[in-house]
């Protein structure tokens, strides 16, 4: 009850311990009724639920540390951390489509992506002083990175399952005479529009179809509504810049890589074909 | 414009040697040479290396081992792509945009930077071709065969030094076929381009060729020439 009015002093809510575990009883239901169904997942389920909690307990107290310092170099490493993941999870999720010549240009798109539209919010948009607090730099850095993994995903996926599987397309362009660049701009155009896609969606759906989280914390935790509202439209600008560069760099500069020195189509990727 | 020869390179000089020129276990040419200004047929039992040759003579391939000289001329010494436009090459499975007409006949000149060619002229190729259609047909409702000759009339309106043709009268019938044949020959002769045609139609092209290169298992089973005259 003490923590209800310290919070309620403070603008917001707070959710106390015992209510907090309460809301388990959602997953024993949720248990229940997968049991019913007999869909046998009752063990992931505790799994998924015990590592949510886990997880989200860890970067609190990562983040209640991270806050208090605000030390740049800190901060830095962070991103480079959550970079580094993205790049990785990039590889991963694209692994059957890639061959090694890809993986620096999407490492690079990914890194000159989400650095520059992170810096234009940061120093341009928001000022905030100093520019690596946590607080701002955190949060913002996982979307504007989260959105650019996505994008990129999409991107060169789109990129590489088009130049395969219309392979008579593109070498009939080359055989014409086309430079690479000629041959390849089809697959691009569409590896790009496929890339942004998603957060233009986002965009237009935004506030109508949905609340975006961001806004919807900021609401909870007591921020007038026309601020949250401007913080989100910031972030949702960083976030297009950082997909559209992102995807920009991985589609031009990747399609290159698809070809060799003589202008001729890698084995690498005939051999993909499949 | 566009003499053979005049964009670089020795006029006189063969189109093409090739010497000693492998390519995986596909093709094994040990000497193999191809007039300017000639029509040369290359025949052989399929799955012999002949669209392999071509791809070499394209650059779109390069072969493990030997050397291809294009009039005099290294062949990986010339850039590749100013190199194609030079000498085009035309798949067995033609390329069809969905578009129109048109569209499907300046892509070429527009992917090799070449000045577009007026209306008329796309016109006249396409009836050249036997296709009497208008330039803003759509290209949906076209036949195979219909296809083939669009792809023709596209390469044709590029007018390079040298055509590669890889079998395009696969999927034409018999009267069509000799038509096309006689089209495009007629086309070189008058120009004194370079043809290299592949075809399984050797008797069918009995009547248009020069030098006649039998292929089998990746090595020059023969070669016939015939005096032009």
């Amino acid at each position: 009850m003490e923590g209800l009015m310290e919070g309620l002093r403070e603008g917001f809510v707070r959710i106390e311990l015992v209510y907090l575990g309460l809301g388990y009883l959602l997953i024993l239901l949720l248990l229940v009724l997968v049991r019913l169904k007999k869909l046998g997942k009752g063990w992931e389920i505790t799994l998924a639920s015990l590592r949510m909690t886990v997880q989200l307990i860890a970067v609190g107290f990562v983040l209640t540390y991270v806050f208090s310092w605000q030390k740049l170099w800190i901060t830095v490493l962070i991103f480079l951390v959550m970079e580094g993941f993205a790049i990785y999870t990039v590889f991963g999720r694209v692994k059957k489509k890639i061959f090694p010549a890809l993986r620096l240009v999407i490492a690079l798109s990914m890194a000159a992506g989400t650095t520059g539209a992170l810096a234009y919010f940061l120093f341009v948009i928001v000022r905030v002083q100093p520019w690596y607090d946590p607080r701002y730099f955190i949060p913002v850095a996982g979307m504007i990175i989260g959105n650019s993994m996505n994008g990129i995903v999409i991107g060169v996926e789109r990129l590489s399952s088009g130049m395969r599987s219309q392979l008579e397309r593109l070498e009939g362009a080359l055989m014409l005479g086309a430079s690479t660049r000629e041959a390849a701009r089809p697959f691009v155009k569409e590896a790009f529009s496929a890339g942004i896609m998603p957060i233009v969606n986002n965009m237009m759906g935004m506030g109508i179809v949905f609340l975006p989280g961001m806004m919807t914390g900021q609401i909870l935790s007591g921020i007038a509504p026309m601020e949250a509202i401007k913080y989100q439209i910031a972030i949702m600008l960083g976030i297009a810049g950082s997909v559209a560069v992102s995807v920009f760099l991985v589609t031009e500069f990747g399609h290159r890589r698809f070809f060799n020195r003589d202008s001729q189509v890698r084995p690498e990727v005939t051999a993909l074909r499949s | 414009m566009s003499t053979e020869g005049a964009r670089g390179g020795d006029p006189g000089a063969r189109a093409f040697v090739l010497t000693g020129v492998r390519y995986r276990d596909i093709l094994d040419i040990d000497h193999l040479e191809l007039d300017s200004c000639r029509i040369s047929a290359i025949v052989g039992p399929s799955g012999g290396g002949k669209t392999t040759l071509l791809r070499c003579l394209n650059r779109l391939t390069s072969p493990d081992a030997g050397e291809i000289l294009f009039r005099g001329e290294p062949i990986e010494t010339l850039d590749p792509v100013e190199l194609r436009r030079r000498v085009v090459m035309l798949a067995q499975l033609p390329v069809i945009f969905p578009d129109n007409l048109e569209e499907n006949l300046l892509i070429g000149c527009r992917l090799s930077e070449r000045p577009l060619p007026e209306p008329e002229a796309m016109t006249a190729m396409l009836q050249r071709v036997g296709l009497d259609k208008p330039l803003d047909a759509d290209t949906a409702r076209l036949s195979g065969g219909e296809k083939q000759r669009l792809a023709l009339a596209r390469v044709m309106l590029m007018d390079p030094e040298i055509l590669l043709l890889d079998e395009p009268s696969a999927s034409l019938d018999g009267e069509t076929e000799e038509q096309v044949f006689a089209l495009i020959t007629d086309f070189c002769r008058e120009r004194c381009r370079t043809l290299v045609l592949v075809t399984h139609s050797e008797a069918e092209f009995s009547g248009y060729y020069d030098t006649l290169v039998r292929i089998r298992a990746g090595r020059v089973e023969n070669v016939r020439q015939r005096e032009a005259g």
